[in-house]
């Protein structure tokens, strides 16, 4: 488990942190020091797009934002619900799996559908919805298992995540689930249409990370969230319905996976054994490289967005240029996420 | 490897594409049963596309062969790892006691141990396409034709390009295999100067990946020609993001190992990018089953090594590739 080491530095680094102004250069420069803290990875970021732009001029340029951005949005948005799940102290490791195994069911949903409802739009639009329904169900069945049944949420998610993915193997008799042709055109705008100039995919993206926002800082549930994160007998003693807000935060995130998932299958329109492949890890590394402690309490969702723009743009500078050995790809991505935590070490 | 083998099983392989099952039903009851014969088949669990297709044809493997061969029993184990497939082997001698094992290991040298006890108490052993880092351990080997695979694209783009051009490439998981098809691959556009292989990448033989590796090529390179894409799966990706992005410079994309969709678009011509692929078929496993059984019902002996051939497919010759109900 993470959840030692990681308090141990993060105490470290807060012993860390009230050290080096003390040590002082300047004295004033304490809150400014504090504030550059919070923007490691925007400055991360920063650093990686002027990287990007000076090894190829294409990487600047809106097509290839915009294909950034709109391959973010899956993992970003799975990030934002991830995002309360580890304020609350908790974890899902089955992300991956779940959004696999939505896809493949919507899928086969659809294509069964279609002919019974007598318009491939219906099945479309109630395809849609049934993925975020299940989606909730699952974050429901975590919420309960980790509360009422009282399981550590590593190893309920541990366990789930080897349940849906067998399961979507089952279902696919280990090759691919493909979505038929008619549905796939209906379907496709989702992913692939523009409004204003921005992919569908970003607007969405925005939309669930705005609400995101407003739901963590601006009402009580968020408030409660982070009160069962950084101390959840107090949070009890306090009158919170601590059961009830962590079943909510997992079906939440439920939610946002099955929302990925919506934007997900009209991109390829199939989904397969690899479907969503360690994405568990990609949106754990977005939250965390995004400033949210591992060990709960506190976290930022415009944190969490950038970290997953971040991800996104290691991969594609990666792409877009051929300097660094094929081998060494994940070593790369490894140094920048590890320097982005670095930089923004001593926050708490 | 030996090209010795090849060419007659490629004729024996035409004449099991012809018709397997009659083939099989007319040559059962001739042969007499003697000893009753016991198969082990190990091979890894249905996780992707290929491994669901080699599970497939195991199982279709085990019902032809059974129905053919009365007497004849073959036990499929699928495994989702190397200690489970080893102890899987040690099943299948103590409790099933098979005379022959067909097995297609998880990992090479994590198996090789496991499977020398195995051939040590008699089992006549088959390995399928991942060798052993000990082939002491095997009595033969049996695989698919990886050099052709990177050959035959490469042979085809030069061809289709009139020898100039751009080509991009997307290459698997970085393993030996991989190394083997993309050495070949540059092997033959040595000998073509004017066609420049723009980039080689990784999209890991999946559809995600491709797709992303093919967007910032395609934002990298104004010119591209044709795309080696090196796997069905990988080539629905490359597909995908060439029309989103509207260009309209790429001629050719050549995916590989005959996936029934992809040899499906190629029998109808549906889509002019897709023009050939090469036959890498996880069928090869019911022919090393079929090839081990039959040899030793006989109480003949397997040829050291049977490399299954890479052939291309054509939209001519596409409908003998195409098998609606296997999973890949």
């Amino acid at each position: 488990m993470p959840q030692v080491p990681a308090e141990n530095a993060s105490t470290a680094a807060a012993a860390a942190a009230t050290a080096v102004p003390g040590a002082g250069r300047h004295g004033g420069a304490t809150a400014w020091w504090g504030k550059l803290h919070g923007l490691g990875p925007v400055i991360g970021l920063v650093l990686l797009c002027i990287a990007g732009t000076l090894l190829n001029s294409n990487f600047a340029t809106y097509d290839n934002v915009m294909n950034v951005l709109t391959r973010t949005a899956f993992i970003g948005i799975i990030a934002v619900g991830m995002c309360f799940v580890i304020i609350s102290g908790g974890i899902d490791l089955s992300v991956g799996s779940m959004a696999a195994l939505i896809a493949g069911s919507v899928i086969l949903f659809m294509n069964a559908m279609a002919p019974v409802l007598g318009s491939p739009m219906a099945a479309v639009v109630v395809g849609m919805l049934l993925a975020v329904v299940l989606g909730a169900v699952f974050g429901l069945v975590h919420g309960l298992l980790i509360t009422k049944g009282r399981i550590e949420p590593f190893i309920v998610t541990l366990g789930t995540l080897g349940i849906f993915r067998a399961y979507l193997t089952y279902f696919s008799n280990g090759g691919a689930i493909t979505l038929e042709n008619d549905l796939s055109d209906i379907y496709s705008p989702v992913y692939y249409a523009n409004l204003l100039g921005v992919p569908i995919p970003v607007w969405i993206f925005l939309l669930v990370a705005v609400i995101g926002g407003v739901i963590l800082n601006r009402t009580a549930y968020g408030r409660y969230v982070q009160a069962i994160g950084s101390n959840e007998q107090v949070a009890q003693y306090a009158a919170v319905d601590v059961h009830k807000i962590k079943i909510l935060t997992y079906m939440l995130l439920g939610v946002c996976v099955g929302i990925a998932t919506l934007l997900y299958v009209p991109r390829l329109g199939s989904a397969s054994p690899t479907t969503g492949l360690l994405w568990e890890l990609e949106a754990i590394a977005a939250v965390i490289v995004g400033g949210t402690v591992l060990k709960g309490g506190a976290g930022s969702i415009t944190g969490t967005v950038v970290g997953a723009i971040l991800l996104s743009v290691i991969s594609n500078i990666l792409n877009l240029t051929s300097i660094i050995s094929v081998y060494l790809n994940a070593a790369v991505q490894g140094f920048v996420i590890i320097a982005v935590a670095f930089m923004q070490r001593g926050k708490r | 490897m030996n090209s010795k083998t090849t060419s007659s099983f490629t004729r024996r392989l035409a004449l099991s594409a012809v018709g397997a099952a009659a083939a099989l039903a007319l040559a059962g009851p001739a042969i007499a049963q003697a000893n009753k014969t016991v198969v082990g088949v190990a091979i890894p669990s249905a996780t992707h596309g290929f491994t669901g297709g080699i599970v497939y044809w195991a199982n279709q493997a085990k019902k032809d062969l059974e129905k053919a061969h009365p007497g004849l029993q073959v036990i499929v184990k699928t495994a989702g790892g190397a200690p489970e497939q080893a102890n899987q082997l040690q099943d299948l001698v103590t409790v099933n006691k098979i005379n022959a094992l067909v097995i297609f290991p998880f990992e090479s040298a994590a198996l090789t141990k496991p499977v020398a006890q195995v051939k040590a108490k008699g089992v006549y052993v088959t390995v399928v396409d991942r060798g052993l880092t000990d082939t002491s351990a095997q009595d033969a080997y049996v695989a698919g034709d990886n050099t052709a695979f990177g050959k035959i694209p490469a042979e085809y783009i030069a061809k289709a390009l009139n020898g100039k051009g751009n080509v991009v490439a997307m290459r698997g998981i970085a393993t030996t295999l991989d190394n083997e098809r993309m050495d070949a691959f540059n092997a033959v556009l040595k000998n073509h100067p004017d066609i420049k292989l723009l980039d080689a990448k990784y999209a890991n033989w999946n559809r995600d990946d491709a797709f992303k590796v093919m967007q910032d090529y395609l934002t990298r390179f104004p010119q591209i020609d044709a795309v080696w894409a090196a796997d069905d799966d990988m080539a629905v990706g490359v597909l995908k993001a060439i029309e989103q992005a509207k260009r309209k410079d790429i001629k050719l994309v050549f995916g590989g190992a005959g996936a029934k969709g992809m040899i499906k678009t190629l029998a109808d011509g549906s889509n002019p990018l897709i023009q050939a692929n090469v036959s890498y078929s996880p069928k090869f496993i019911y022919d090393s089953i079929k090839l081990t059984a039959e040899a030793r019902i006989k109480g003949e002996k397997l040829p050291a090594t049977t490399i299954i051939p890479s052939v291309l497919i054509t939209k001519e010759n596409a409908k003998s590739f195409y098998f609606p109900d296997s999973p890949f």
